[in-house]
């Protein structure tokens, strides 16, 4: 079996994820060759063939032309299975590549299960073991369920692609992430808000909870989608990573995308009327209650404390 | 203006989930069901699309049992002028090429100038049927979108990607845009708007008519994740939880120190 793993790379930087690829081509057991649109002076750590483009503005997000380059690589490695992130970049992709290869495409693979692949499904309330019925097929990786122990090592060989611009597609820059009025990063407790709270002036009672634990307060993305909170109160994939003592998440779910940002907490206490959220996996405490009830009470006894 | 927004019925996420009997999906009985979320945001931006330029066709899409009708009156009376239903009982076993292939079928007799989708459903959460029903017509796709715009046969958009940051991107009608949460703040649809949905066309046609291609995934199992346990689960009367957890975070953490 052999692999071509997509390396991703977004304005001067390769992304990290490329050591994920090459943990799970590992754990296949398949030898692998790699491509990437980047650039010479930030080349991921990979002993194998490297098949680089140069990022310029004209080619670093150009589906099209990724596309057709990545044909040209297939032509010449005849991989049996092609592997991306995924991530805005690689869910991008990947269809396209599917599509042009006659692949069926995998998305989101958590694990490899007797060889074959396994997908979450229900906002991982599910989980699905699938199977390409084609000779060649196109996979993309949940972030983080590859991430090896050590980052792997090495200098690849580079082999250079010619990249010319064109494409149906115009990339006109970057915008950076709405600056942070408050930094959760650096905060030793959060307490967030997810949708179960149900309504605007619910936020007021996770702020006071934050308040009684001297903490901040956060919010779960369709919190601040709704205008409730602001976006640098979001937690998560496309908001902010944070790590503090304590995490409370109150009425969260638990999606892969808000976990991203919070599952290395030292303690979670979710508090949530479904037993079943997936929050549960990785929380220590699940108190199965309305936040409605227990949040104010637990409010009042902490600040009588 | 020829627009078409791509919808899917899903259950409620905060259902609880039983595999069915043949061991490849859920099973469908005991569920409340809506619109996938990604695809509210879709089409509130057709009609957002559809007001700003007047003289338009707004269709909205399905494939589902006739279950899926309730959802499809759901887009009408948010403002979409007529449905198309394609009817299948089995969609639930075809996969993002297969489904891909039956919205690109009805699409190409069209010529739709726009067409819209959610970024991915709740369910299946796959991300491909936007762009591969892009890529069967040989339209350009831009997907995950924050913020849209049109004039004059071009749209710009926004991409989200990780931490916030969004790229500007742009591209030429006819085009594909998959639409990710927050792009636009969906309406309710108002019970005048309600009313006036039941009388608009929502065709219905059998699946067979479209002669469906064969799905090249196959699943072979479904079933809950394993737990991995350690957490602890707590119950009962809220007063005493919050006694519980205080003495929880007093001996495990030091958030109380
Ligand atoms: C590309 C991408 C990026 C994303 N980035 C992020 C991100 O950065 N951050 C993020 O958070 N999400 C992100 N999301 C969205 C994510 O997939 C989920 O939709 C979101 O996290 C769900 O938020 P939630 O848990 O608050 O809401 P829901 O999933 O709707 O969950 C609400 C929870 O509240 C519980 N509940 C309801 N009522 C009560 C009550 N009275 N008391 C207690 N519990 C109650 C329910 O049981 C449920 O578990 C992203 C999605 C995509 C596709």
């Amino acid at each position: 079996m052999k692999t071509l793993l997509i390396a991703e790379y977004r304005d001067g930087k390769l992304l990290g994820t490329s050591s994920e690829l090459i943990n799970f081509s590992a754990q296949l057991g398949a030898g692998s060759a790699m491509f990437l649109v980047g650039s010479e002076n930030a080349l991921p750590g990979y002993s194998g063939k490297l098949y680089l483009a140069e990022a310029t503005p004209a080619t670093e997000f150009n589906p099209g032309l990724h596309k057709q380059l990545i044909l040209e690589v297939i032509a010449k490695e005849q991989p049996q299975m092609v592997v991306l992130p995924h991530s805005s970049y690689g869910w991008d992709l990947a269809p396209r590549l599917a599509l042009a290869l006659n692949a069926a495409q995998i998305s989101e693979v958590v694990e490899i299960k007797d060889g074959t692949l396994v997908v979450p499904s229900c906002n991982a309330k599910l989980r699905r073991q699938v199977k390409a019925t084609t000779d060649i097929s196109v996979v993309t990786l949940q972030g983080g369920a590859f991430t090896p122990a050590d980052d792997p090592t090495g200098a690849p060989e580079v082999i250079k692609l010619e990249a010319t611009s064109g494409g149906d597609i115009q990339f006109k820059g970057y915008e950076a992430a709405a600056a942070t009025a408050v930094d959760l990063s650096k905060a030793e407790i959060i307490v967030s808000a997810g949708r179960g709270i149900g309504k605007p002036e619910n936020l007021q009672m996770i702020e006071n909870l934050a308040k009684a634990l001297k903490g901040e307060y956060g919010a779960s993305r369709p919190v601040v989608d709704a205008e409730w909170a602001e976006q640098s109160r979001q937690v998560g994939t496309t908001g902010q990573t944070v790590t503090p003592k304590l995490y409370v998440a109150c009425g969260i779910s638990g999606a892969i995308q808000h976990l991203a940002g919070m599952k290395k907490s030292e303690f979670v206490l979710a508090i949530n009327t479904d037993k079943d959220a997936p929050i549960g996996e990785i929380a220590d405490v699940l108190a199965v209650a309305d936040l409605k009830q227990l949040v104010p009470i637990l409010t009042e006894k902490l600040n009588a404390l | 203006m020829k627009i078409l927004v791509c919808i899917k019925q899903v259950p409620d996420m905060e259902s609880k989930f039983k595999v069915n009997a043949a061991g490849n999906w859920y099973e469908e009985t005991d569920l409340a069901w809506r619109m996938n979320e990604y695809d509210e945001y879709a089409v509130e931006q057709a009609v957002q699309l559809k007001t700003q330029v007047g003289d338009a066709d707004l269709c909205v899409l399905c494939i589902g049992s006739d279950r899926v009708k309730e959802t499809m009156k759901k887009a009408l009376a948010m403002g979409c002028d007529r449905g198309f239903h394609i009817a299948d009982d089995e969609s639930h076993l075809k996969d993002p090429f297969a489904i891909a292939s039956l919205i690109a079928g009805y699409a190409k007799e069209q010529s739709f100038d726009l067409i819209f989708t959610g970024m991915q459903s709740q369910d299946r959460g796959s991300a491909q049927v936007g762009v591969l029903v892009a890529e069967m017509l040989g339209i350009p796709s831009l997907t995950t979108l924050v913020e849209f715009s049109y004039a004059d046969g071009e749209i710009n958009a926004k991409r989200e990607l990780e931490g916030g940051i969004k790229a500007k991107v742009s591209c030429k009608t006819p085009a594909l845009v998959t639409c990710q949460l927050g792009l636009n703040t969906p309406r309710y649809p108002t019970l005048p708007n309600i009313m006036k949905a039941k009388k608009k066309e929502l065709l219905s046609t059998p699946v067979a008519e479209f002669n469906p291609v064969a799905a090249i995934l196959e699943t072979l199992q479904v079933a809950p994740p394993e737990k991995k346990g350690g957490g602890l689960i707590l119950e009962g009367d809220p007063a005493e939880l919050a006694d519980q957890l205080i003495k929880i975070l007093k001996e495990k953490t030091t958030a109380l120190a």
